[in-house]
């Protein structure tokens, strides 16, 4: 971000100050003695390095630097909309079934032809956009949450209670995702929240562990060391700079997760065990489709081309905002 | 008598390996007089970090605090609660490190960094703590205050950061200031400008313990030296004694080491051998395999600190009496 130029002339700056420094006593008052020429410089300098960073400031440099991001961004956005705008976009129910038009292909009347019921495709996708927006984001906020939380705690403080959160957390990991998923649902019965909790509880145990891992590195760090000397309970420490530096590894994970949460919502819908017909779900779509494969074979594959689409945008996002929110890495 | 800033009395610390015990600082005394700079001094490893980190309360795992002392102002530092400890650190003693690169948090603006200390040990409004760290960053030679304050750690240079650093260390004023080896990472007129700022500070009232094994360091501004060999101190006095009259075999070793730069000698003088590992310490005096003055006593047993010459001038060699009457050669 701090062009070459800018540093040669903080570089420049300093010497000045130094000579400042060098030319008074206790006093401080450097820059009145370097003049007002040292006026200028600073603005200069405030010119290159630039003004403080904030939220907007990122987002202008995400927007410069990575297209592809933005362009992602949009693609989220506008499934988004359409998840919420569904009812106004489309003439038809998501539910009725219209048996006279079953399997047509894409028309002018049905843009993504219809399915095994004679059910609009575009309709039934623009609703099932809600579930599988949901699945995605919901779920693997709360098993970010979570897992960041118990990551953190069991890498700073160790010990006993780092054992017994690992081992919890291996037992989860232990399990194939996708059956202990099923296992769960199966307990908590179906429904839309429970879908939720269920991929909560499936994916906080490598959020945890990715998350200790980090902070194992980070507590060794200096500026850890100088929080705890300037007083810093361990509470604040674990929170206000642990986390906050796991934070681009969280947005990273976050981006990963929220497309295997759709995917996860999908296989389980397509296993019947998720979102129930005559709701619309992708995964479920992508099921109902998986028969007529061969003579139509939009049904599934339309559903499952928004899924692509989406969990390719999650990803493309991320990776724009890491580079973007990593100080690390920034030029 | 006069109440000491810091006492530390037979301070032993451990590392608890699987080797076994290394002992990384043993039987130190120390004290360090309000308003002034002691200095330690020694080869990597001698026990000097040990020792401040000891008085912070930061050794690492599998370091502990075995045994002693450690009174800051007439109060014990050992044995106290994790809460009073973190009570103490940062308000009554504090300590800024080696690496001002990594010193700072990353994801922090350095303004808020320095605020943080004052919000948890002073009952400030945030307004009010901005104000005083405006202030403070301003007192330790940082000019376009408002702009920096906003800036992430990675814009701002190596002395600036350490400046960062400082201002963090000192806005509670503690009493004591524990500097880690401060200039190590700095070029040369940096440094000079850190320690006219840390002179500085003493003279504002702040004593300091000033970590270094750059002699060069030790003789602009310390007022008292100890000097350190693999985990004790091995000689003590106010710098004008020590360097004028170095009393320890090894400490002459390390000025003659220092002083052979300016002489038009081909070879730089050097110590014979290495620094005797902690694990396996020789019988008797731990210098003894590499004096050039060693007699049957020093293969055998260990030297107490013995008086030398001067008063205050203490040494922990057999030869110390001897030394007395021997005059050093000149510079």
């Amino acid at each position: 971000m701090v062009s070459d130029r800018s540093r040669k002339i903080v570089r420049e700056y300093e010497e000045q100050q130094k000579n400042a420094v060098a030319g008074m006593n206790a006093s401080s008052d450097g820059s009145a003695l370097a003049g007002k020429d040292a006026k200028e410089r600073e603005e200069e300098l405030k010119r290159e390095i630039g003004e403080a960073e904030t939220f907007f400031t990122l987002m202008r440099r995400l927007v410069r630097e990575n297209k592809l991001a933005v362009f992602s961004a949009a693609v989220i956005l506008l499934f988004i909309l359409a998840a919420v705008f569904a009812p106004l976009l489309t003439p038809y129910s998501f539910s009725d079934m219209d048996l006279m038009n079953r399997l047509c292909a894409p028309s002018s009347a049905h843009l993504f032809g219809t399915d095994a019921a004679g059910r609009d495709i575009l309709t039934r996708l623009l609703y099932g956009s809600r579930v599988s927006l949901l699945t995605g984001v919901v779920p693997t906020i709360m098993s970010m949450l979570g897992g960041a939380l118990l990551g953190v705690i069991a890498g700073y403080l160790q010990g006993i209670v780092d054992a017994v959160i690992m081992r919890i957390a291996d037992v989860v990991l232990a399990f194939p995702s996708m059956l202990l998923a099923m296992v769960i649902v199966y307990m908590l019965g179906d429904g839309l929240v429970n879908i939720f909790l269920t991929l909560a509880l499936v994916n906080w145990a490598s959020v945890a562990r990715i998350v200790r891992a980090q902070t194992l590195a980070l507590k060794e760090t200096e500026y850890v060391e100088a929080a705890r000397v300037i007083g810093v309970s361990r509470t604040r420490i674990m929170f206000r700079h642990l986390l906050p530096n796991c934070l681009p590894t969280l947005i990273v994970l976050f981006t990963l997760n929220v497309p295997s949460a759709i995917l996860t919502e999908s296989s389980l819908s397509f296993l019947g065990l998720g979102v129930q017909p005559p709701n619309a779900s992708w995964g479920l779509m992508v099921n109902e489709g998986r028969q007529y494969l061969y003579n139509a074979p939009w049904v599934s594959l339309v559903p499952s081309i928004a899924i692509m689409l989406i969990v390719l945008a999650f990803n493309f996002l991320g990776d724009g905002l890491r580079d973007v929110l990593d100080p690390y890495q920034k030029k | 008598m006069e109440s000491k800033t810091l006492e530390i009395r037979n301070l032993n610390t451990s590392f608890f390996t699987q080797q076994g015990e290394v002992r990384a600082a043993c039987d130190v005394c120390l004290e360090v007089q309000p308003g002034q700079i002691t200095g330690i001094v020694g080869e990597s490893g001698c026990g000097k970090s040990v020792t401040a980190r000891s008085v912070m309360g930061l050794v690492r795992y599998p370091g502990r605090v075995v045994s002693g002392e450690i009174l800051l102002d007439g109060k014990a530092m050992t044995g106290i609660s994790g809460k009073e400890a973190c009570s103490l650190r940062g308000a009554e003693v504090s300590m800024i490190f080696q690496e001002p690169m990594t010193s700072l948090n990353p994801v922090m603006k350095v303004g808020k960094q320095v605020e943080e200390a004052l919000l948890l040990h002073r009952k400030l409004s945030k307004k009010e703590a901005a104000k005083s760290a405006a202030q403070m960053l301003e007192k330790v030679g940082i000019s376009d205050v408002k702009n920096r304050m906003e800036c992430y750690p990675h814009q701002l240079s190596g002395g600036l950061r350490q400046r960062v650093m400082i201002a963090m260390a000192m806005i509670c004023s503690p009493k004591l200031l524990i500097a880690d080896e401060p200039t190590t990472a700095l070029d040369v007129t940096v440094e000079a400008q850190i320690l006219r700022l840390m002179k500085q500070l003493c003279d504002a009232g702040t004593s300091i313990l000033l970590i270094s094994h750059n002699l060069g360091v030790i003789a602009q501004i310390c007022d008292y030296v100890y000097v350190m060999y693999a985990g004790r101190v091995v000689e003590q006095a106010d710098t004008m004694t020590l360097f004028d009259h170095p009393a320890h075999p090894y400490t002459r070793g390390l000025l003659q080491a220092a002083r052979s730069l300016r002489s038009d000698a081909e070879v730089l003088a050097t110590i014979p051998g290495v620094v005797p590992n902690l694990l396996h310490l020789p019988a008797g005096c731990s210098f003894s395999p590499r004096c050039g003055q060693c007699q049957e006593p020093c293969k055998t047993s260990m030297p107490d600190m013995l008086p030398a010459g001067e008063k205050g001038h203490l040494v922990r060699c057999f030869l110390a009496e001897k030394e007395k009457q021997q005059p050093v050669e000149a510079i």
